[in-house]
């Protein structure tokens, strides 16, 4: 399994978001390393298909598809929870499912 | 670097998604007078959002008065364009102005960084508080009000407990 993590440094939300899903794929019991790619510029969030940090995706899959076709850019990226409130990161539940 | 302590609040003409002007001067009543650098596309801003119009509504009675100001750079980020702004105040009810600072003017006064980032002005209108709205974008964790707590203390002629907090959010969209 290949999970890459793709941040910009510019929105704090990343670190979190990693914690969390090595949090998860630990309590899963999975021994599989995240890739970290930061994405520096606009150019890169094009060709990257970026459409905000983080953005996570299993084997090339995003944990979120309804955000993944966003408009590439350097910025921070919206997860809808399940209640509906707005986060900048996943929430446990979504990882679950995308590394299921 | 943010504007200090007991500094003064910097004058602003802006337009808001009223389709009035607002200047600094036109909050002279209130009690205490809260600038919030904002935005409309930022997580942050909007995981805070429903917590603003709800601190904005409970005080509001005593005298204070928001404003939230966005200065992003509409350019990089249309959703943050003034017509994104006026649809969202709408859509959210906002019950504060939400003022656009296209030459972004105000927050480099500020030395606003985050968004959202708040600035609590005294009756003097001088910094009383500087931060974060409270500990924590989930609301169900929050363990310190840092906002309330400082209005509490200002509408009570008191210097807050804690001045100074760092903002926890998207940074500011400079124009390039």
């Amino acid at each position: 399994m290949k999970i890459e993590l793709l941040y910009w440094d510019g929105c704090p939300s990343y670190p979190e978001a990693l914690e969390l899903l090595q949090s998860v794929l630990a309590e899963r019991g999975l021994d599989t390393t995240v890739e970290l790619c930061e994405v520096q510029t606009d150019e890169e969030a094009q060709q990257l298909r970026f459409p905000g940090s983080p953005t996570i995706r299993v084997d090339g899959r995003d944990i979120d598809a309804s955000g993944a076709e966003s408009r590439p850019a350097l910025t921070c990226r919206i997860y809808h929870l399940a209640d509906g409130r707005v986060s900048p990161i996943p929430s446990r539940e979504q990882l679950e499912e995308a590394l299921t | 670097m943010n504007v200090a302590l007991a500094q003064t609040a910097p004058p602003f003409t802006l337009p808001g998604v009223d389709g009035s002007d607002h200047s600094l001067d036109d909050y002279s009543d209130a009690r205490v007078l809260v600038l919030v650098q904002s935005c409309n596309h930022c997580p942050y801003v909007q995981a805070w959002e429903s917590r603003l119009i709800a601190i904005q509504k409970d005080y509001a009675e005593r005298g204070v008065r928001f404003v939230a100001i966005s200065s992003n750079d509409a350019a990089s980020h249309p959703e943050d364009s003034f017509d994104e702004m006026q649809t969202r105040a709408r859509e959210r009810s906002f019950n504060f102005d939400y003022l656009y600072d296209e030459q972004q003017s105000i927050a480099r006064a500020l030395g606003s960084e985050r968004t959202p980032e708040v600035f609590v002005f005294d009756s003097n209108r001088k910094l009383a508080y500087h931060g974060a709205i409270d500990d924590n974008r989930d609301e169900t964790a929050v363990a310190a009000h840092y906002l309330r707590d400082a209005l509490d203390a200002v509408l009570g002629e008191a210097v807050p407990a804690v001045t100074d907090t760092p903002a926890v959010g998207c940074t500011v969209k400079w124009r390039t």
